[in-house]
């Protein structure tokens, strides 16, 4: 299982004067599901577009199963790819299209017909053949495109947004699907998206791009639970995020002045007066009515935010910044107005330094 | 309610049809004055007869078309039908590649391109056919410089050739190839050719299965748009083939003009309007499977 299939190692993208991706490197193992996470612009789509070959890295290289592929066309690569914007041959029945690798290859009719008819029934569109891609719905189409490319049998199968176009729910049956998918066939997916949740759902591994530079890759959780950059932590789910200064290491905790006070977190490898971030989820902040020790964060309740499954309490800081706190039920004590002091379980709190922030960058 | 509901929908309504026959209304009356009514006229001749002097008398008959059967007119007409087919083939094989060129430059080089399709289109055609002449004529600067560089010891008669007059033809056609053409390819979504590739067609394959099908009605566009005026155009074979060869659109004039057998060349035109029309019916027919696909 661990073997690498796609290596990145050094590889830049400029678009003119443009660095889109950064001296990036990567591994992507067989048979995982990794996931390029980012905002719009973070790179993910070029890297993307890089193994698939419809753009040239500007310089390092890229290895499909030990082989370097930089000077391969798209089409002598074994690499199949499912488009954004579903790109399905307008003029072609759903059977043609699905078709399509096939008979490039001039693979026998019969044997296409079966393959087709089995793809399609893997995909659920038995029945379909005949249709024009007009006549799909999104989700349709989406998985029309996913037959088209799967029944190449590629090595790696890069999805670029596959589910961007479609609606909540649709998108939420077909994450499911795709993963189900995934494991069945074990074909490495390469999967881009912006939706964090979508990463999170799907990934046996998420890189979370950001300027086109890798700021983090590893499992779903890790990154969650223990965002290694500033970005990371506050671009994957929700985080309070506050700036401020090591003012003593005592064992793993550490105390930290910031402008909204003081606060105690854990972490290795920090020195006194060092520059620094501390991340904690809303589910793990809690507040008090007496002062708590270790802390120093005073605020004041804001207001009330009920979301279904929880009820989000914003808080406003002493600097002036708000932090948030969520619960399954609303404290019945706490009133808007109400003064409180603001803590939370050290361990529960992830220490991020600063100059990580870049890091990658070096 | 009801009666205001009743009321205002009426009102609605005439709203809405006043000003389409306000829009439509003048361009109708002008097609009908200047297209239908003239074409009506000439259909109406071209079952007339000729006087001795070459005056309209109007007698029904069938001679002009009689006339049509004959081996000469039947050779002019199939000599002007394969001169156009041959100016059509080659202004698609010309403006195909140079179309798809320009549809795949950054638009700010593809109207500056287009620009230099067009300034000739734009220019007056006899002004552009007699500098033809001047250039290619057997002391002109083609033949001088042939002869100087030792390509050639004596000059090469080029004009009044058929050759110079299917040059002239593509040159004055290719616009209206290459504009068709440009506006099809460039709508083709580059990410059908990427997925083309990534399924592993070759650049050739994917011409032959994504690009050429779906720019298919641009290509009909320019076989209509250069078939149709090549058969009844006559300048060009007047000027650059010096009026030796006939085709139909000459022979039109000359019946029109110093032969004065109006029937005879109403007859043709109607010939000719028949075969445009016959082009336009399967060109709709075609553009309406296309319409239900989108569906």
């Amino acid at each position: 299982m661990n073997k690498a299939i796609v290596t990145l190692e050094n590889v830049e993208k400029r678009f003119g004067s443009n660095l889109v991706v950064r001296k990036m490197n990567m591994e992507i193992q067989e048979g995982e599901f990794l996931t390029l996470l980012g905002p719009s612009g973070c790179g993910k789509t070029t890297t993307l577009r890089m193994i698939a070959g419809f753009e040239d890295a500007s310089s390092g290289t890229i290895q499909v199963q030990g082989e370097r592929v930089e000077d391969k066309e798209p089409y002598q690569r074994d690499v199949n790819t499912v488009f954004q914007n579903y790109s399905l041959f307008p003029h072609m029945t759903v059977f043609d299209n699905v078709a399509y690798g096939l008979t490039i290859k001039k693979v026998p009719k019969e044997e296409i017909a079966q393959r087709v008819t089995e793809m399609l029934a893997l995909v659920q569109l038995s029945g379909y053949e005949k249709r024009k891609p007009d006549a799909l719905s999104g989700g349709q189409k989406q998985r029309v495109a996913i037959a088209r490319a799967l029944i190449n049998r590629p090595k790696v199968l890069l999805l670029d947004e596959p589910l961007g176009a479609l609606d909540l729910k649709l998108r939420k049956q077909m994450q499911i699907e795709l993963k189900r998918l995934q494991r069945k066939l074990a074909i490495t997916f390469v999967y881009v998206t912006h939706d964090q949740e979508e990463a999170l759902t799907m990934s046996d591994r998420i890189a979370v791009m950001n300027g086109g530079v890798i700021e983090q890759l590893a499992d779903p959780r890790t990154i969650y639970d223990y965002p290694k950059t500033r970005f990371v932590a506050g671009f994957i789910g929700e985080s309070n995020i506050f700036d401020g200064t090591v003012t003593a290491v005592e064992g793993n905790l550490l105390r930290v002045e910031t402008p909204a006070g003081l606060l105690t977190t854990q972490g290795e490898g920090f020195q006194v007066g060092e520059a620094m971030h501390v991340s904690i989820r809303p589910e793990y902040l809690e507040v008090s009515k007496t002062p708590v020790e270790g802390f120093g964060l005073p605020a004041s309740v804001k207001d009330f935010t009920y979301m279904g499954t929880v009820v989000k309490t914003a808080l406003d800081m002493r600097d002036g910044t708000e932090t948030k706190f969520s619960r399954f039920d609303q404290d019945e004590q706490l009133q808007e107005g109400d003064s409180v002091h603001v803590f939370w379980r050290p361990e529960k709190s992830v220490a991020i330094k600063a100059a990580a922030a870049r890091g990658a960058e070096a | 309610m009801k009666t205001r509901g009743d009321g205002s929908s009426r009102r609605d309504v005439r709203r809405r049809t006043l000003p389409a026959l306000a829009q439509a209304g003048p361009v109708s009356v002008w097609m009908i004055l200047f297209v239908t009514i003239p074409m009506l006229f000439i259909l109406y001749i071209s079952f007339m007869s000729r006087s001795v002097f070459g005056d309209v008398v109007y007698e029904f008959s069938l001679g002009s078309y009689q006339t049509l059967l004959d081996a000469t007119y039947f050779k002019v007409i199939l000599k002007s039908l394969q001169v156009a087919v041959f100016t059509t083939v080659l202004c698609l094989l010309l403006g195909y590649p140079f179309a798809y060129y320009i549809a795949r430059k950054p638009p700010e080089v593809a109207s500056r391109l287009i620009m230099l399709i067009m300034i000739p289109f734009w220019t007056n055609s006899l002004m552009r056919l007699n500098s033809w002449l001047l250039l290619f004529q057997t002391s002109g600067p083609i033949n001088t410089f042939l002869q100087w560089s030792g390509l050639t010891d004596h000059p090469i008669t080029f004009i009044y050739t058929d050759a110079l007059v299917v040059l002239g033809m593509i040159t004055n056609m290719l616009p209206f190839a290459v504009l068709p053409l440009y506006s099809t390819i460039e709508k083709l979504q580059k990410s059908l050719l990427e997925a083309s590739s990534d399924l592993g067609a070759t650049p050739v394959q994917t011409f032959f299965r994504v690009t050429l099908p779906l720019t298919f009605p641009g290509i009909f566009s320019a076989i209509i748009l250069v078939f149709i005026p090549s058969l009844g155009i006559y300048t060009v074979s007047d000027v650059l083939g010096g009026g030796k060869v006939l085709y139909i659109g000459n022979i039109i004039k000359n019946q029109f003009g110093a032969i004065r057998n109006w029937p005879l060349g109403a007859a043709l035109s109607v010939l000719l309007l028949l075969i445009t029309g016959l082009l336009i019916f399967i060109y709709t027919r075609f553009a309406k499977l296309e319409d239900m696909e989108v569906v």
